[in-house]
């Protein structure tokens, strides 16, 4: 597989122009995996022409010599198969009349999030072709090795040779894998997957009037909001009731309560509008004591409503909902909730983490100790693990004073 | 994504379900199988793209610790040096799902043994932690 020259390499060429080239190539037939080979191809020798003779139209110019390199590649390959007649049946049809940039997006999306595919196949396969990101970048975002990020894409790619991919995909996998992508990249150096994962749900809602397209990307944005927030200078861990809600990001608040009213106003509810409904109801408090929580529980309601046995297909909606109850209905009511939640999430360190905070609601703080002890115990995450060791400590009275200043982050 | 160590012991670790001599007493042509068959366990992670790491330790061991101010550190190779647990070599992996770890791993002591015929080794499987949560704790 050739790797993608540098980003800026073509300086003022816009980021999208890849995809959508891509897009158009297999749209008319080609092959997912050889389009794209021939597409960096046309894009190295773009680097060589481009500085001297600049195109009139940069999708135009590389789609044709990409074109020009597909042909190439299936004549030697015709001659050396010696079939001269299925040569002629193989020439690409003529190009259609280019679709918006929305519509290139979408099917796009729709041939890297094939049902067939494995999700981190789907998702490595996203952010190479729709998101335009090289190998590295993608193989550090997710701390593997290049060479290993590197089969994934190519495994994927093959999976879908010889496949028809001109049918409309299935959205509901295209907005798991953007999810995906938000939810378990990593922000390197050189990019922040959760920043792209929302320009690529931004431009989903451009290509779909689907309302869940919409609850996405405000639920992303509502959440990313908070990130300046949610670690303390030395990277602990500041839990939501003790953030410095003058650190989020209001521009970003403001577009995703935007973008979800837009969404609900289609009176199509799905599960990404709900949680974003509640994302915005934390967003919109102005301290932590002035959370709706009323109003949260109702959206929990609608939220664990969607399944018909939610605490096995929904388990961690039933788990945000006895912290709604117990701030609702007091701590008492909130433990007695998580308890049907015992057989399927006891083992994990979050239901044990909600125990703790319901505990120290109702003021046992031995409890709280002993269940903030547990959840550390069975933390997946360095930064969890030692936050719930401080809350431990913290509820036993054996404060460490390294911690203070963590507790409560200073306002800027 | 989460990724997993696929731990192998020297010593340690649950009652072998087949117990059999170290490796320095097998048959070359079992030796040989047995080493071929680690490489090729991975490159088959690498050829599924599920490979992160791949390393393996030498048997000695040395305990450490702080010796106080002004002193050398202090070491010993352990009170029970026969029976306690010792790490002989990993492989890092990056899989979809705990399954997929534990499928790995169970192919990995399927290695073949004296005469050829699996080994039936005990893998310890551990979660690698990630640095930090991606959205707000509870």
């Amino acid at each position: 597989m050739s790797e993608r020259p540098e980003p800026g390499a073509l300086r003022g060429v816009d980021r999208d122009l890849i995809p959508r080239a891509l897009a158009g190539l297999v749209r008319r037939g080609e092959d997912f995996d050889a389009a794209e080979d021939a597409l960096q191809e046309a894009l190295l020798e773009a680097l060589r022409v481009w500085p001297e003779h600049p195109p009139r139209d940069p999708r135009a110019w590389l789609t044709a010599v990409a074109t020009r390199r597909l042909v190439d590649a299936r004549r030697s390959e015709a001659a050396r198969q010696r079939r001269e007649q299925a040569l002629q049946e193989a020439e690409p049809r003529v190009d259609a009349p280019a679709p918006a940039a929305g519509d290139d997006t979408l099917f796009l999306l729709f041939c890297c999030c094939h049902p067939e595919l494995a999700p981190a196949s789907q998702v490595a396969l996203t952010l190479r072709a729709v998101g335009g990101l090289t190998t590295r970048e993608i193989a550090d975002a997710f701390y593997v090795p290049e060479a290993t990020m590197a089969q994934r894409i190519s495994r994927a790619k093959r999976s879908l040779r010889g496949r028809r991919l001109d049918q409309p995909g299935d959205l509901a996998v295209v907005l798991r894998v953007l999810y995906l992508v938000y939810t378990t990249g990593h922000a390197t150096d050189r990019v922040d997957l959760a920043g792209e994962a929302i320009r690529l749900a931004r431009q989903l809602t451009l290509a779909t009037d689907e309302p869940e397209a919409r609850g996405l990307l405000a639920l992303m944005l509502l959440n990313h909001a908070r990130l300046p927030a949610r670690f303390d200078a030395a990277g602990r861990i500041v839990t939501l009731d003790r953030q410095d809600r003058g650190l989020w990001d209001t521009r970003e608040i403001a577009e995703g309560v935007r973008v979800l009213q837009s969404a609900l106003a289609l009176q199509r509810r799905g599960r990404y509008q709900i949680e974003a409904a509640i994302a915005a109801l934390h967003d919109d408090a102005a301290s932590a004591e002035q959370t709706d929580w009323p109003q949260i529980l109702a959206w929990y309601d609608e939220l664990v409503a969607l399944g018909a046995d939610p605490v096995r297909q929904d388990p961690a909606a039933v788990l945000g909902r006895a912290v709604a109850v117990g701030h609702v209905h007091g701590p008492a009511a909130g433990l007695r909730e998580t308890e049907r939640l015992r057989e399927v999430l006891g083992e994990r360190h979050r239901w044990h983490a909600v125990r703790g905070h319901l505990y120290e609601l109702a003021g046992d703080l031995p409890a709280a100790a002993g269940a903030y002890t547990e959840a550390a115990r069975r933390a997946t995450t360095v930064a969890e693990r030692d936050h719930l060791i401080r809350q431990a400590a913290r509820a036993r009275g054996h404060e460490a004073v390294s911690d203070r200043s963590a507790r409560r982050p200073p306002r800027r | 994504m989460p990724k997993y160590l696929l731990l192998k012991h020297y010593r340690g670790g649950p009652e072998p379900h087949r117990p059999c001599p170290p490796i320095d007493q097998w048959a070359p042509e079992d030796v040989e199988a047995h080493m071929a068959f680690q490489h090729h366990v991975s490159e088959l992670l690498q050829q599924n793209g599920e490979f992160v790491d791949a390393q393996a330790l030498t048997p000695t061991r040395t305990w450490v610790r702080y010796g106080g101010p002004d002193a050398a550190p202090v070491t010993t190779d352990g009170p029970h040096p026969e029976t306690s647990d010792l790490v002989a070599g990993w492989w890092m992996i990056d899989v979809e799902s705990y399954e997929r770890a534990l499928e790995i791993a169970a192919y990995a002591s399927s290695e073949p043994g004296p005469g050829g015929t699996p080994l039936y080794e005990w893998i310890d499987v551990r979660e690698v932690m990630w640095e930090r949560p991606r959205t707000d704790a509870a």
